[in-house]
């Protein structure tokens, strides 16, 4: 399969959360990312999202609730 | 030691709360309404004589051995078809009594061979028995008139009545010159099994217990359950590993180490051989019902494949090295610290295995956590209910069925989705046909036409036979008519539901694309069968839904399930006897596994690895720092491999490359890692990508506990010794040991003790306790100290329950010109998981190998015929495989399972996964099928890899 995984899940993310209520949206995919995605992950989410990957909108809202992984 | 022996009161036990007080042989007794008089005596300790009665089915009344006497009544009714009632008084020994007896006993010895000391049965034998409890001492007719006995009469004619031993059934022999036609047999089938293979043919003294047909036993519908070689008073049905060791004369009880129903059985010994296993009547899961798999599948255990000697090798492309386990461990232990030195702390991870026991996977991810120093543990959970977990846990706040098996019992209306427990979940597959047999309604939700759609006596009232991956969609769709045709229980949803989340959740499933005309345009389930199953779901009584990997196993599995959760409350079928949602878990103990902390963001008993209040429990128990942050989950694992930042695995019992999807992916990962340690018990597919291989101990040869489907912990007890020479939970502690953890476990308990000791839910459960019960339904503590056979009974275990909506999206995996037809995977009865058990015991006589079902409309369009070589591809890779033309399926729906390495079924399962839980998505792939002659180049490849890397050198022993 050639799709970026990183960014192929957090858009799946995305796509369960647009469907709920409003305010809970944003929060939801952050939450959700912080709570399963382990630090190397996330380190790879933010460089992806700092090289301007084809995240859904919602992401990238959302990226600033993501916790930011100490740096390794 | 002694064997265990069940009583068996003759009839099954009266459920009336109505007591009933009468006089048997001058003693007063009393007992529910209903009980039969033989059931009334046997509880008072009489022992009417019988042979054709055993409570396992319902009185018959045929064989005119029970009689008794009742003051006032005519004649000599039988004392198993003639219910107790007030003052009645019961004489069950009289001279009457007693020459009828004779007189009946005289004429079955009459047609029965008398070879009693070279019998199979010889100890374990009614009839023989029943013959010494009426005093039979003569048989004044002879033996040498019309029998069943003789193959040839004294004149050396051949005998028309005799007929051969039917040994076609690889676990169990048919004599009919032993068979008294008692039809227990018959009776068990039907009542206990539910399949229906057995009659009796003819008439008078033609009748003979008969397969379907007059078919052998391996041709006929027979399923191999055992309920009818259990139930048979004579050796006319009889194990062969009886006939071969004979009998038992110890037994232990023990639980079943296949699927997720986790039933009890006795296992008989004799020695330390194991002389066969039977259903417990007691087991609280099972309820002295088996299936093909635990009653006869264990000869694995023994196995000239399983590896008994530790073994290591520098790279794969080595021929393995056996060495003693010392060197084994310290080579692991050396490996894995280096990498760490090399490449990080989190640069290693390992798996806890659903087929080992809570102990033992209690032990891995505490390995792993305290001793690695990081959260990299997942479990195979991942790949089948981790969705569960996900949408329980937000709905309803525990990631856990509801209710317990019995429940079914109480249930109107069973909707089933995504799972077929006939084959996946026999046993409870046979609990709920006798419960749709009563007249129970069903409503199956599944691409293919499942067993249950239509059988024996058994006809789903609806069957969806949706296009897979629209489950979202569909379940919707239910909750549509509920809530726009008001069929919801408004009340319940006041009182334990969030009234708002509700509201806007109705509002949500209110919209009209969510209506049954347009979901049928996706699904294509016609909108007036949506309806239909959503008002009798609703509205037809006790609603209880039992979902599978069916649901789970997408894109979108989370969603569903949460789905599902908010049917249940919207309907209020959440919190009693009867309702509920209960997931079909398919391994012995993926529910423990779970349980016991194997995900890379959860400490044991759910909690979050960033509560830091959770790993200060276990921070001061275990005198380390743990780390907060959630680790790598199985795919991710295999992601990081390929990228070079994950090297050393530690996998107890479990079977990745094969198991798992996208096969070429599993493999790379595998071969980028440096260190792969693999602990079962034969050389399964991973093991080809292995460094280190540690035998491990079957469920026979260890102490422990497993956890079922129903949240029920069984004790799992040693009958032998390890042939390995440990038990896994010691393999695990010998490698802690070698990693310099000071490990000091002598025995399962004091792992329980630990596990009690810092988990709420389990807080009252110890091997005392389990011994004392028989089993236990977690949470067991001071607020439930017998257990939770129902949750969420006085409210939601988060409090409010959870509406949540559920936005169908559908799954990028799409057909297309190349790719036309969707691959859906699953089980077969006789057949467990990656098949390493089951292709290793006489199971494979009924599934010898993977096959192809496949609709006759698009089998003709490619020119197939039923039995052809077909070629499987998706854009993942490709495999061949035998085409089975069959109706069960849905016109571009194929199918297949995956036990069999040969076919390598994930090689062309993508890893498209769920959005909330990376499960993968094995029941949706877009696939092309072609007349093939040969098996595909991965296949030839694979073949010579495995072959390649399993090789071994035996050393010998020095001096």
């Amino acid at each position: 399969m050639s799709h970026d995984k990183i960014v192929y899940m957090a858009n799946q993310i995305a796509a369960f959360f647009n469907s709920q209520p409003e305010a809970q949206r944003a929060e939801g995919v952050a939450t959700h990312i912080n709570k399963f995605w382990e630090p190397r992950m996330r380190r790879q989410f933010f460089e992806k999202l700092e090289a301007g990957a084809a995240f859904d909108p919602l992401v990238v809202k959302a990226a600033e609730l993501v916790n930011r992984p100490e740096t390794a | 030691m002694t064997l265990i022996q069940e009583i068996d009161y003759g009839t099954p036990a009266s459920k009336s709360d109505k007591t009933v007080t009468l006089t048997i042989d001058g003693r007063d007794i009393t007992v529910p309404e209903g009980t039969s008089i033989m059931r009334a005596a046997m509880e008072a300790g009489i022992e009417v004589p019988k042979l054709c009665a055993t409570d396992m089915v319902d009185a018959f009344g045929s064989c005119r051995l029970c009689l008794v006497e009742i003051e006032g009544r005519n004649g000599t009714p039988s004392s198993c078809t003639t219910p107790v009632a007030d003052g009645i008084k019961v004489k069950t020994q009289t001279q009457r009594l007693k020459d009828i007896r004779k007189g009946v006993m005289e004429l079955y010895i009459s047609d029965h061979p008398l070879d009693c000391l070279t019998c199979a049965a010889n100890g374990d034998c009614e009839l023989q028995d029943m013959a010494g409890a009426v005093g039979l001492r003569d048989v004044r007719y002879g033996y040498e008139g019309g029998n069943h006995v003789k193959a040839r009469d004294t004149s050396g004619d051949i005998n028309a009545m005799w007929m051969p031993k039917d040994e076609s059934n690889p676990y169990f022999t048919y004599d009919p010159s032993k068979c008294i036609v008692c039809s227990r047999c018959v009776r068990a089938c039907e009542e206990v099994q539910g399949t229906f293979a057995l009659t009796i043919e003819g008439r008078g003294f033609d009748s003979r217990v008969s397969p379907g047909m007059h078919e052998d036993f391996l041709s006929s519908e027979c399923v191999s359950c055992g309920a009818c070689v259990q139930a048979c008073p004579t050796a006319t049905l009889t194990e062969k590993s009886v006939i071969e060791i004979g009998q038992p004369e110890h037994s232990e009880i023990t639980t079943c180490a296949y699927c997720g129903v986790g039933c009890s059985f006795k296992a008989e010994m004799r020695g330390e051989e194991l002389v066969r296993m039977v259903p417990y009547k007691d087991g609280q899961a099972n309820r002295g019902h088996s299936c093909v798999k635990g009653r006869f599948a264990w000869g694995y255990a023994n196995h000239e494949d399983r590896i008994l000697s530790p073994m290591i090798r520098e790279t794969v492309s080595e021929p393995w090295r056996e060495v003693s386990w010392d060197e084994a461990l310290t080579f692991t232990a050396n490996k894995f610290k280096s990498i760490q030195d090399k490449y990080g702390r989190d640069s290693v991870g390992g798996i806890t295995s659903s087929r080992c026991t809570n102990e033992e996977t209690f032990l891995v991810q505490k390995l792993i956590r305290a001793g690695f120093g990081n959260n990299n543990v997942d479990t195979c959970a991942r790949v089948c209910h981790s969705p569960t977990g996900y949408g329980l846990g937000q709905t309803f706040g525990t990631s856990a069925g509801t209710q317990n098996f019995d429940s079914v019992e109480q249930t109107d209306v069973v909707m089933i989705i995504g799972a077929n427990p006939t084959d996946a979940h026999p046993v409870f597959g046979s609990r709920l046909k006798k419960r749709l047999r009563q007249g129970a309604k069903l409503i199956v939700l599944d691409p293919r036409k499942i067993e249950l759609v239509d059988t024996a006596h058994i006809k789903a009232d609806y069957h969806l036979p949706l296009r897979p991956g629209t489950n979202v969609a569909v379940v919707t769709s239910l909750a549509h008519v509920i809530v726009t045709e008001k069929l919801y229980d408004e009340a319940f949803i006041r009182e334990r539901c969030d009234w708002d989340e509700f509201e806007d959740w109705a509002e949500f499933v209110s919209e009209a694309r969510h209506s049954p005309e347009e979901v049928e345009k996706v699904s294509g389930v016609p909108a007036d069968l949506i309806r239909g199953a959503a008002r009798l779901y609703a509205k037809g009584g006790n609603g209880s839904i039992y979902y599978g990997l069916g649901v789970t196993e997408h894109s979108q599995g989370s969603t569903t399930v949460i789905a599902i959760a908010n049917l249940a409350m919207a309907t209020g079928n959440i919190g009693r006897e009867g309702v509920g949602v209960n997931p079909l878990r398919g391994q012995n103990n993926v529910q423990g596994s779970c349980d016991m902390g194997s995900f890379p963001h959860e400490l044991p008993g759910y909690r979050h690895i960033s509560d830091a209040n959770t790993r200060s429990i276990f921070e001061d128990l275990w005198g380390v720092q743990l780390n907060p942050e959630p680790g790598l989950r199985i795919p991710n694992m295999l992601d990081a491999a390929v990228e070079g930042t994950f090297k050393g695995i530690y996998i107890q019992g479990e079977d990745i490359l094969q198991s798992d999807p996208d096969t070429k992916h599993v493999a790379a990962g595998l071969a980028a890692m440096e260190c792969v340690v693999v602990q079962d018990l034969f050389l399964n597919e991973t093991a080809n990508y292995a460094h280190v291989f540690l035998p491990g101990s079957t469920f026979l040869e260890k102490d422990g506990t497993f956890t079922n489907a129903e949240r029920r912990i069984n004790m799992v007890s040693r009958v032998m010794t390890p042939k390995n020479g440990y038990a896994d939970w010691e393999v695990t502690q010998l490698l802690a040991q070698a990693m310099g953890l000071n490990w000091n476990y002598t025995h399962p308990s004091e792992i329980m003790a630990e596990i009690a000791a810092t988990t709420p839910s389990f807080a009252n459960v110890s091997y005392e306790f389990l011994r004392e019960k028989g089993s236990v339904q977690w949470p067991c503590n001071d607020a439930h100290p017998n257990g939770s056979p129902i949750m969420h009974v006085d409210g939601f275990v988060r409090g409010k329950g959870k509406f949540i909506r559920t936005e169908y999206v559908a799954t990028d995996e799409k057909t297309g010109p190349r790719f036309p037809l969707l691959l859906t995977t699953g089980r077969i009865l006789s057949q467990y998981n990656v098949g390493a058990q089951t292709r290793r015991t006489g199971n494979t006589a009924w599934h010898p190998e993977d096959v192809l079902e496949i609709h006759p409309h698009d089998a003709e369009n490619r020119g197939l015929k039923d039995g052809d070589w077909v070629r499987l591809a998706s854009r993942s890779g490709e495999t061949t495989l035998r085409a089975q033309v069959s109706e069960r399926m849905s016109p571009g729906v194929v199918y297949t399972t995956f036990h069999h390495p040969v076919t390598q079924a994930n090689v062309i399962t993508t890893d498209f996964s769920d959005w909330a839980t990376n499960c993968p998505e094995y029941k949706v792939t877009a696939v092309q099928v072609s007349p093939s002659n040969g098996p595909s180049e991965w296949q030839e490849e694979y073949e010579a890899q495995a072959r390649q890397s399993r090789r071994i050198v035996h050393v010998e022993p020095a001096e």
